[in-house]
Parts: structure tokens; sequence; C-alpha cells
């Protein structure tokens, strides 16, 4: 490993309207080196990356390249320069074939301009073939399991001359084996001197895979360490500017009788007979893999998508739910992992989102009593501390941790008895993270049974007072938080031995 | 962008068709002294009434993210049917109330293709467009009716204390749709679906419903407008509103409603109709050719998109 930094990036800084993303960021990468990139949502990893892939432009800040400042200001640059990224969501084609997507919008062609479409699909095969994996290059994307496709993804990012190769959490949606194979060829990459910049919240892959950890925090730069001189705990603290046990202000509340029982919920070809009860004060976390089908139980249970089989009951009574709208008549309530495309109206005020779902009670024969309706949303952003000018600002213009915080007050003024939370902090920052869980610990304890959906294993942990697992649609696992670890959690998400 | 300068924008936006409104009867004001009498502003507005009726139908659909181009088609249809049932003896009443239900129907079959069939409204509604046009067509036999009587004339040419009968009859249609828009749970509904039509199903809304009875009160207006058409002419062509649906389009846009759903107001849509209404009338008082007037009225449409887009 050659110690001169291949790549540096200085005082980079980066602002989008009302948000500081990135202050005076510092980044360096060896050549040969697997650097972890390390941070919270939101602490600016993906701002950062973005910026070195050429898909945002630094408001200052210099990017360096074996000792020459270059301009990455667009993605083609940033290729130029040697730098492929692989993101977090998938960026193929489904529809079109291996070969085509990794050559997508540089097709090799004759002196005719016609696609040479045989010796397109003899490097790509290859490639792969570099990679250790036996796709065939001429199958369809859709095809192909999500492991496979993230193997297109590199051997794609490895097709044009890569010197720096950016992974935006890569195993989220793989398998223990896929992840294996996955590893060996990262350290096959490393040694032939390509470095690597590794974002994961999976800190076991931190120690086992990487040299250089780099942390970030609300957009600044915290440090960069070597993997080697340090460990879980120190790193924790790194990235969260203080000690793990504030991280989750878990309060335990008296756990009362059932309020949700589901029994055999099943859907063609995504759930398999789900079955799980929910207490009143109870908040049952549901861990899992991407693609594992924790969503698809939220939509299932609250109407969202059919279901071919099972029964829903709330308060020991069978619940009929056709609809969502079923769903928040029998005390419901569903807060969305996507709050841009499903949570909120963007074009609509706080207020407007606040009681869109529970405006039948705020109307008298159609027409809107806005008293009462202002009263619930000065109540909630009071409650809630929503930091917004006035309830008439348009929802757009709060932060991630505001707008979360009105979805959350759109399922409160509908009076839950259960209320679901598919990844109820994701892209919110510390601060309000820590908020979102006061307010689920407020809700407990009014005697909500709480269902949360997370990605995050420390959330998981640090929040739930049981949790089941799910693996391909089917609960893989179920137990007391008392009694969960994240190994155990992850064996069982892996595939449930 | 500050707080303030924000806020500004937000106020420009709104006020900007009526200021192009303003600066229109301005100019024609100063052009022609025969536009600010009242005789020419109580014609113009006769004028428009029609296209507004309709606006406001498109209004709503708009406002959902939809699009309902059979409007054109629905107002020869019913106009065509009243005026035939008329004729064949019917009473006014039944006739009018037949011709509305007709529209209506005519509304429910878009909106029943656009939320069970799930064919995108553009191509549902030119569908229906195209197939209402034929029935018009199947109906008169591709001739005009006429002779439907004195007391079917008051509808379109009528006066009430000096103002003509459509204008008060688009005044209190425009009036309803602000009530509902404003303070109706309806309203609120149509804006949520526009913005962000599964987020507003998440949130309960039986968003389905709502869009069927959008396209229902859509079919149901230009049902209505052209009855009214038909008692102003005294006569019922097959080949009326033909391209109605445009001029509708054009009048909601140009009052700043957002084609792709969710913004949008019911005043900038009465503005719209008095823009292009204004449009007509002035370049008609100053002998513009009706070719030239076309060329003209594009571009106005194309020049206020443009300056709206750059305002955002």
């Amino acid at each position: 490993m050659d110690i001169t930094p291949f790549l540096v990036m200085k005082g980079i800084t980066k602002s989008f309207p009302g948000v500081k993303a990135l202050q005076n960021v510092n980044f360096s990468l060896l050549a040969g080196e697997v650097h972890f990139l390390l941070g919270e949502n939101g602490a600016g990893k993906s701002t950062l990356m973005k910026v070195l892939s050429g898909v945002y432009k630094e408001d200052a800040g210099e990017v360096w390249i074996q000792g020459e400042l270059v301009d990455i200001s667009s993605p083609k640059k940033a290729a130029f320069h040697g730098i492929g990224i692989i993101h977090q969501e998938m960026n193929l084609v489904p529809e079109l074939s291996v070969w085509e997507n990794i050559y997508l919008g540089r097709e090799l062609t004759d002196r005719l301009g016609f696609v040479n479409a045989k010796v397109m699909q003899r490097q790509t095969a290859l490639l792969l073939a570099k990679l250790g994996s036996d796709i065939d290059p001429a199958d369809t994307v859709a095809n192909l399991s999500i492991g496979e496709q993230q193997m297109v993804e590199i051997a794609k990012a490895l097709s044009i001359e890569t010197k720096i190769l950016i992974m935006d959490e890569p195993t989220a949606a793989l398998t223990e084996r896929e992840t294996e194979k996955l590893f060996e060829i990262i350290r096959q990459l490393a040694a032939s001197g390509v470095g690597i910049v590794y974002i994961s919240h999976r800190m076991e892959e931190l120690f086992v895979l990487s040299n250089r950890v780099t942390v970030l925090r609300d957009g600044t730069y915290v440090g960069t360490v070597e993997t080697k001189a340090t460990n879980f705990d120190d790193l924790i603290k790194m990235m969260v500017g203080r000690d793990m046990t504030t991280r989750f202000p878990k309060q335990v509340t008296q756990i009362g009788p059932e309020v949700l029982r589901v029994e055999g919920l099943s859907r063609h070809n995504e759930l398999e007979n789900i079955s799980f009860s929910v207490r009143a004060g109870e908040i049952l976390g549901i861990a899992g893999l991407m693609g594992a089908g924790r969503t698809e139980v939220g939509r299932a249970i609250f109407g969202a998508d059919p279901i071919d089989k099972g029964d829903i009951f709330i308060d020991g009574q069978k619940c009929t739910i056709n609809s969502p709208a079923d769903a928040i008549r029998a005390g419901i309530g569903f807060i969305t992992e996507d709050r841009k495309h499903q949570g909120l109206v963007l074009t609509m005020s706080v207020g407007e989102n606040m009681s869109l779902a529970s405006l039948a009670s705020f109307c008298e024969q159609g027409f809107i009593k806005e008293d009462a309706e202002s009263k619930m949303i000065a109540g909630n952003i009071e409650q809630l501390n929503i930091r917004t000018p006035d309830a008439d600002q348009l929802v757009k213009n709060l932060s991630g941790g505001n707008q979360q915080k009105v979805v959350i007050a759109k399922w409160l003024a509908t009076h839950p008895k259960v209320l679901i939370m598919d990844e109820p902090t994701r892209g919110v920052d510390v601060g309000a993270k820590a908020e979102i869980y006061n307010i689920m610990n407020m809700l407990t304890a009014a005697g909500v049974g709480i269902v949360m959906i997370s990605s995050e294993l420390p959330e998981i942990l640090g929040m739930s007072d049981s949790v089941l697992i799910m693996s391909r649609g089917r609960i893989s696992g179920q137990m007391l938080v008392a009694e969960a670890t994240q190994e155990k959690v992850m064996a069982y998400a892996a595939g449930g031995e | 962008m500050s707080e303030k300068k924000q806020q500004k924008f937000v106020l420009i936006r709104k006020m900007g068709p009526l200021l192009g409104l303003i600066l229109l009867a301005l100019v024609l004001t100063i052009l022609s002294d025969r536009f600010l009498t009242v005789n020419n502003l109580l014609n113009v507005t006769r004028q428009i009434s029609i296209n507004a009726i309709i606006s406001v139908g498109m209004t709503l659909v708009i406002l959902t993210g939809g699009i309902d181009l059979s409007v054109g088609s629905i107002v020869a249809l019913t106009g065509s049917i009243t005026a035939g049932l008329l004729v064949g003896g019917q009473a006014l009443l039944t006739s009018v109330l037949i011709g509305m239900m007709v529209g209506a129907l005519l509304g429910l079959c878009n909106g029943l293709l656009i939320t069970r069939a799930e064919i995108p409204p553009f191509i549902a509604t030119l569908g229906t467009m195209t197939a209402a046009r034929g029935f018009t067509l199947v109906y008169t036999e591709g001739r005009p009716i006429t002779g439907m009587g004195e007391s079917f004339r008051f509808l379109g040419g009528g006066y009430i204390a000096g103002i003509p009968v459509p204008v008060i009859l688009m005044v209190i249609i425009f009036a309803l749709a602000y009530i509902v828009l404003k303070r109706n749970r309806l309203g609120r509904y149509i804006y949520a679906i526009g913005g962000n039509e599964e987020a507003a199903r998440l949130s309960g809304i039986n968003t389905k419903k709502i869009l069927l009875s959008v396209y229902v009160l859509g079919g149901l207006l230009a049902g209505f407008s052209g009855i009214i058409m038909a008692s102003r002419l005294n006569s019922a062509q097959p080949t009326a509103g033909v391209s109605f649906e445009l001029d509708a389009i054009a009048a909601v846009v140009l009052g700043g409603t957002s084609l792709s759903g969710g913004v949008g107001t019911i005043g900038g849509t009465l503005i719209g109709a008095l823009i292009i209404g204004i449009l007509d009338n002035g370049l008609n008082l100053l002998n513009v050719s009706s070719f030239y007037q076309q060329v003209a009225k594009g571009f106005v449409i194309l020049l206020a998109v443009f300056l709206d887009k750059k305002r955002r």
C-alpha cells in the first residue's frame, strides 16, 4: 500500500436550501485501501460521495487526485478520473440484458455505427468471470436475484478503468453467502490497487474489511482513524458525539392487553403465513434484510395491498380491512418508509398534511371546521416541537426530521391504537432521532402498540420490547429484546437457521 | 432563498395572472375607445361564460393531476339531446335535466375508465371525446336542430336586472366551486390527490371515489354549457364545441394551475378565461383577422406558461 494519498478532498462544503449538508469536510484515500465512511443517517456520507462522483458540485473545497487539482463537477468528469460508484438503490434498467446495462450510454459500435453486440457480450463475460460470477451476459436483469444484480453493478463500475470505487450500503440486500463473496471481491480489488470507499451501517463489516475509518457527524468531519487502533465504543462515540446510553432513551412502560393480532397473513410471492401480536404499550421491532417483506407486512395490515389470506384482530375483534380507510377506522396508523412519495403531500402546507388522515373528524356535513382543525394543528406543532414558521408553511420547506414529525402528527390526530412505523428515523438528523424516540415513549405510555420496522439494528435493539425477524417473506425468528444480540438477529435475517 | 424573498415570490406567483389581465385591459383601453364600455364588457363576459363554466370542471380535473379532452364533444351531445327532446315536445325542465344527466353520465364513463380500467386520463377522455362526437352525429344525423321554442331561449339569451343569464350562472358556479375548494373536505382531497395520490390513499382517502366525482362534475358542467350554448344560438349544432377542451385547458393554465396537479385556484381560472375572452374581443375591435387571432392566442398561452415556469 502506497502511503501518499491517491485522493485528497479538502474543506468540502455543500449546502442545500435550509441545510448545511457538508461543512469543511476532509477525506483522503490511499490506493489499495478499503476506507469506511461512517456516520448516522444525515451525517453527510452520501452527499460527500455524490460530490466525489460528480453528482453534486461542492460550494467550496478542493479535490486532488495523485497530487493534481482536478475538476469532477459532472459524473462524466468523475468517471474520466477513474471514479466509479455503486449506488444504494440499484441503477440498472430491469428490462435490458446484463451486457446492455453494462455498456449503457457508451455502446461499442463498428465502423458503420452499428452496435457491436458480440464484442460487448464477450467483454461482459470476461468481466463477470474475473469477479468469479457465472451470470449469463445475455440474461435480462429483471430475472436476476438482488445479489446477482449487485454483481452486475460492480461489473459495470469496473468496466471502465476504475481507480476509486465507492460502494454505498452494498450488502443491505445480500444474503450471508453473497456478502462473503462480495468481501472476497473487494479484497481482490484492493490488492490490485483500487481504492475503495465503503459506506455501511454494519459495524461488524467495518472490522472485517477496512483499513481506515472516517467518521462524519451532522455534516462535519470528526476524524479518521486506523481500524486496528480503534474499537466499537470509540467509533460510536465519534459518530453520535456522546455515549451510547443516551442514544435510545427507551422507557419501560406498563405493557397492557393485546391490541393487534395478525394470523396467517399471506400474499402471493411476498408474505407467507405471518402471525404475531402486539400489546398496548409495547414496541415490536421487525428486523430483516432489504426485500425480506417487512414493509409488505405493514402495507398488508394497513390495507394498502390486498392479501390472499389471513386475519387481523384489533382489541380481540376481527376486522375486515380492504383499504387504508378501513384500517384507520379500525385504529391502525401507518408511517411509511418513503416520506416524500408516500407520507406527505409536498404541495400542501404543514397543517393540511397533519389533518389529512383525520379530516372527517373536523368536518360537519363535509365542511371543515377550521377552528377545531387549527387547534389540533397548533397543539401538535407544540407537543412534537415541530420547527416551522407557521402551520401554513409548505411542508416541503421543512427539514427531514420536522417533516417526519408532521407525518407522526398526522397519525396522532387519528388517535390510533396501533401505529406501524416503517423506518421511523430514516433520513433524520441525530437530534430529531432522539425526539422521535421520545415521541414513541410518549405513545407507548399512552397505551399505543407500536410496530417498528427498521433496517438499523441498534435502533431495533435499543427501542423494542420484542423483536421479530423476517427472511424471504416469512418470520424466521422471534425473541424478547433481552435475549437479542446483533449476531443472533443477523443470523435469522440471513436465512433463519 | 430567504424567507422574505420567498414570500414575495409566492405573492407574485399568485398575482401574476391578474397583473396580466390588467395589463391587457389597459393596452386595449388605449388602443380602442370601444373597449372600456359597459356594453362591450357585458358582451365579453357573456362570451366567456360558456368556456368559463367548462373551465371550472377542467380546473377540478387538472387539480387532481388529470385532464379531460371530452368536454367539447359533451357540449355538442347534450346540446343536441336537449334540443331534440324539446323539438319532440318534452317539457323544458325535463329536457334540460336529461341533457345535464347525459353530460354527467359521460363524465362517469371517463371516471370509471380512469379509476377502474386504469386508463390514463388523456387516453380515456380522448376515447370519450371521439365516441361522444360520433353519438352526436348519429343523433342529429349530421344536421343542426332548430325550433326549440321561445321559452328555451332565456337560459342563454335572457337578462336578469340587465345582466345576461349565462353570466349570472357562471358567477354562481364559480362561487360554489370556490367554496368547495376552500372550505369543503372534497376540495381538500382534490388538492391532496393532485399533490400526491399515493400519500392521499395511504391517508385513508377514497381516491377513486373522489376522482370519479371530479370527472362527473366535469361532464355535468360541460353538459350544462352545451345546453346554454344551444339556447343562446337557438340551435344545436352537431359540430358545436370543437376544440372547447383546448380553450378550457388554456384558461386553467393561464390562471396559474399546474398541469401536474395539486396547485392552483378557481379564481385564477376565471382570470384565465377573461384573458382569453378579452384577447379575442380586443383583436376583433382592432379588426385583426380571425386567422391572426388564433396565432396571437397561441403565443399568449405559450408566453403565460413560460413566465409561470420562470417564476417557479
